[in-house]
C-alpha cells in the first residue's frame, strides 16, 4: 500500500490558480451573454409581435410598412439595439462554437476571420441603412410609399 | 489544443440535450440574421426591389419556415433565462431539470398562442 502513496501537496500549501489567460476577456463575454440575453428577449419579441401578429401579419409587409416605422425614432432604436445586441451576442456565441469543435489551429484563424468579417459587414450595412433610409424617396411609384409621404 | 481524454464529459438527460438544443438554435438564428439584414437592407435599393425580395417570403412553405425561426427564438431565448437562474439563482442547479420543464411548458403556452393566428395570416393568403 505504502508504494501506491498519491503524491499529495504539503497541507497549508497557498492555493495558487494557474491563469491561461492576459485578460478577463472570457469573463465580461460570459456576462454580456446573460445581460443582453434578458433584453434581446424583449426587443425581439416586440419585434416579431409588430411584425408577425399585429393585422394582416407577414402580409402587411412592404416597404411602405416598413417606411411607416423608420419615421418613428422609436423603432429606429429599437431596432439599431437589437442590430447590435443580437450580432455581439450571436457572434460571440459561434466564436465559443468554433473554439470547442475546431482543433487545428489554423481551421480556427479561418473560421474566425470570416465570422468577423460576416459580423463587420451586416453590423455597418444594417447601421447604415437604419440612418440612410428615406421613406419617400424621389422618383418612387407614389403607391409604394407610406402615407406619411402624402401628409 | 489538447484533444478530449478517453471517455466522455457528456452525461445525456435533461442537461445535456438542452445544451445541444441551446446550441443548435443559436446558430440557426444567427445565420437568420446574416440573411435578414441584408435583404432588410434592400429597402436602400428601391421600393420595388424590397417588395420583389419580400413577397417571395410570403408563400406558405416560407411562412411554415417562418413557425419555425420562431420556435427556435422562444426556446432558445426561454432557455437562455434558465440558464442564467442556473448561474444566479442559489437554488438554481438544483431546479434546472424543474425549470427545463417550465421552459417546455413556456414556449407550448407561447407557440399555441403564437401558431393559430400566424398560420391563419399564411394561409387565408392576405393578397
Ligand atoms: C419571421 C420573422 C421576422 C420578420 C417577418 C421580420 C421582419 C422585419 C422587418 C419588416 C424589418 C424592417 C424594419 C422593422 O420592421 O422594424 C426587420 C428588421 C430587423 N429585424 Fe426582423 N423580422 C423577423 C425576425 C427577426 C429576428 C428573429 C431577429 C433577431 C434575431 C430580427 C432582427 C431584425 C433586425 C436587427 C432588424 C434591423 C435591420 C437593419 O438594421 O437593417 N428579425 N425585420
Ligand atoms: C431572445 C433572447 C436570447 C436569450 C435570453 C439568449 C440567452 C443566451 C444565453 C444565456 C446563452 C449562454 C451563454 C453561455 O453559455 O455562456 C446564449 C448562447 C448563445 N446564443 Fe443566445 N440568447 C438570445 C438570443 C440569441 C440570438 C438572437 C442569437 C443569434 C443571433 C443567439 C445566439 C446564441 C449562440 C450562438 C449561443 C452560443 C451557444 C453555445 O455556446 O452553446 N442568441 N444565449
Amino acid at each position: 500500500m505504502a508504494a501506491g502513496t498519491p503524491d499529495l501537496a504539503a497541507p497549508r500549501e497557498a492555493y495558487r490558480r494557474k491563469k491561461s489567460t492576459r485578460t478577463n476577456y472570457e469573463l465580461y463575454g460570459w456576462v454580456f451573454m446573460r445581460a443582453s440575453g434578458v433584453v434581446l428577449l424583449v426587443l425581439i419579441f416586440g419585434h416579431l409581435f409588430v411584425n408577425l401578429m399585429v393585422g394582416d401579419g407577414v402580409h402587411a409587409i412592404d416597404f411602405a410598412f416598413v417606411g411607416g416605422k423608420w419615421t418613428s425614432p422609436f423603432w429606429q432604436v429599437w431596432d439599431l439595439l437589437m442590430l447590435w445586441l443580437a450580432m455581439i451576442h450571436g457572434t460571440n456565441g459561434v466564436r465559443t462554437i468554433i473554439n470547442d469543435y475546431a482543433e487545428r489551429d489554423t481551421t480556427r484563424l479561418v473560421l474566425k476571420l470570416a465570422l468577423y468579417l460576416a459580423f463587420t459587414i451586416v453590423v455597418v450595412a444594417g447601421t447604415l441603412v437604419i440612418f440612410t433610409f428615406s421613406p419617400c424617396p424621389v422618383g418612387a411609384d407614389p403607391s409604394l410609399l407610406p402615407s406619411v409621404c402624402f401628409s | 489544443m489538447p484533444s478530449a481524454p478517453a471517455g466522455t464529459l457528456y452525461r445525456g438527460r435533461e442537461g445535456m440535450w438542452s445544451w445541444v438544443a441551446h446550441r443548435v438554435t443559436g446558430v440557426l438564428i444567427f445565420f437568420f440574421l446574416l440573411v435578414h439584414v441584408l435583404d432588410t437592407a434592400l429597402v436602400r435599393v428601391s421600393p420595388e426591389a424590397y417588395n420583389a425580395v419580400i413577397s417571395t417570403y410570403q408563400t406558405e412553405i416560407m411562412g411554415l419556415g417562418e413557425a419555425g425561426l420562431v420556435a427556435a427564438i422562444v426556446f432558445h431565448a426561454f432557455n437562455g433565462i434558465r440558464i442564467i437562474l442556473v448561474d444566479f439563482w442559489a437554488k438554481g442547479p438544483k431546479y434546472q431539470r424543474v425549470m427545463l420543464w417550465v421552459v417546455i411548458g413556456l414556449f407550448a403556452v407561447t407557440m399555441a398562442g403564437f401558431l393559430p393566428r400566424h398560420l391563419m395570416n399564411v394561409f387565408s393568403g392576405g393578397h
